[in-house]
């Protein structure tokens, strides 16, 4: 457990691995929701919130409950069983305590427990942090700080995309591919470029 | 073994979540307006949004508060809105129903100024010179309106018009926006007259290529009593809000270009 690991981590989730653009993971929320900055914002922030979270809760389900049973074949089902708990269970805490939060979240909430970025992290630190069956040493943190890198990685791709779609909104486009068509296009541009990030292997 | 320990894990997994998340409920219940509910319950929960409002249950919200009203859902049955209506206490005001007519008359009337043997598609051939019947504005007889109608309300006659069926006709408006000539339009389901015509065109010039374009001779603007038609910029209106149907302007129409839906 090192700075030079936590930065390593950083640099591959955010950029060279990005969720969305290098991984092709969660690109429902990322083409439906990515109109506005506003919502595309708040959006990131509830996924970035919920992968954390589910890396920390897969975390232990995986290390104290999967791994001493010798079931870690049952590790996909499991995990989107406490994904979607988790995310009810944010859904109805939010709507009590907060509802100009709720009003803001609501409708995505329920998007990301569909989000497959969420289960494809929890997966992936058990690929990266377990090794032979065993732990790393800081694993936990690992996992922790990659759940919060990935959200971050999915807020950059969600705000560049969005600031592009605004601008292409006042642009006059041909019918045909306004709209969804041309976000498919900025999506498959952006995701070359961000593939140039592949060059330096960290 | 093997089996049936990933079978009491799962499972315990599952009802502990689940009590969990049904104690949550409980705990963590948000009181909702029973009005709101109900109303929610009611709407057909598409969210389609053509309402305007965020889903159904934002529509059911607006709808409470008064900002919306509750016939601009168009999904919902009719009998729904009712029962809405009753939950607020108010009166349901009804849409007019409406219907698409055609304003040409010329069809086959009407000669071609070239031999177009492009697409047999009324966008495609509208873009090269506008058409290639000798009236600019007049109908172009390929039937994409035919197409494009989902309810198949839309016939093309043997005189190279579409002919609208008003029992099929949703008045979805579809056919209005495609037309490339835009010579569609939604009236009133009650309302008989239509003027069969879009021609902007001179009177003199209308006659020489149309036997039945409005000519602007204003005698249908005469001829009603109710100020409800209008002759502008050569081409003669009427005003849905003030006509009531009585078809005096059909008897005074000299090139027989005012029709009755009948």
């Amino acid at each position: 457990m090192n700075i030079g690991q936590f930065l390593a981590i950083f640099i591959s989730a955010v950029f060279i691995n990005n969720v969305i653009l290098s991984r092709f993971l969660g690109l429902c929320s990322f083409i439906a929701i990515s109109k506005e900055t506003k919502p595309a914002f708040a959006m990131s922030m509830a996924v970035m919130f919920v992968i954390t979270m589910s890396s920390m809760i897969t975390w232990f389900i995986y290390k104290f409950l999967l791994m001493p049973l010798d079931i870690t074949y049952l590790r996909t089902i499991s995990f989107i069983l406490v994904i979607a708990t988790f995310v009810q269970l944010v859904e109805m805490i939010i709507r009590k305590i907060s509802p100009a939060l709720y009003r803001v979240f609501g409708i995505y909430l329920p998007l990301i427990t569909v989000n497959c970025a969420v289960l494809g992290i929890a997966v992936l630190n058990i690929d990266m942090f377990f090794i032979g069956n065993k732990s790393i040493t800081g694993s936990f943190y690992y996992s922790v700080f990659q759940g919060i890198c990935a959200g971050i990685g999915y807020t950059l791709a969600m705000l560049l995309m969005s600031a592009i779609r605004e601008r292409l909104d006042l642009c006059e486009v041909p019918k045909a591919i306004k709209d969804f068509p041309l976000g498919f296009i900025i999506a498959s541009l952006m995701s070359l470029s961000f593939m140039g990030f592949n060059g330096f292997k960290f | 073994m093997e089996i049936i320990i990933p079978i009491i894990v799962l499972g315990s997994l599952g009802l502990i979540f689940g009590v969990g998340l049904a104690i949550a409920s409980k705990r963590l219940a948000v009181h909702i307006d029973p009005k709101l509910e109900k109303i929610h319950g009611l709407l057909p929960g598409a969210n389609c949004g053509a309402c305007g409002g965020a889903g159904c249950f934002g529509f059911a919200e607006s709808v409470l508060k008064g900002e919306l009203d509750i016939s601009s859902c168009r999904v919902a049955e009719d009998k729904s809105k009712e029962e809405i209506a009753q939950i607020l206490g108010k009166r349901l005001e009804k849409n007019v129903k409406r219907v698409a007519v055609l304003h040409c008359a010329g069809g086959n009337k009407v000669k071609n100024k070239f031999n177009y043997r492009g697409i047999k598609d009324c966008l495609s051939a509208g873009l090269l010179m506008g058409g290639q019947k000798e009236c600019g504005f007049g109908c172009l007889g390929f039937g994409t309106c035919e197409r494009v109608c989902p309810f198949e309300a839309i016939k093309m006659s043997d005189s190279g018009l579409p002919v609208v069926d008003p029992n099929k006709c949703k008045a979805c408006a579809k056919c209005v926006i495609t037309c490339p000539k835009k010579l569609f339009s939604l009236i009133p389901v009650n309302s008989t007259v239509y003027v069969a015509c879009k021609s902007h065109d001179l009177g003199k010039d209308t006659k020489a290529i149309c036997p039945v374009g409005c000519i602007g001779c204003k005698l249908c603007e005469k001829a009603c009593v109710f100020d409800a038609i209008h002759v502008n910029n050569n081409l003669a209106v009427i005003d849905y809000a003030k006509c009531t149907s009585c078809e005096k302007c059909i008897a005074a129409c000299p090139m027989k270009t005012i029709k009755s839906r009948k």
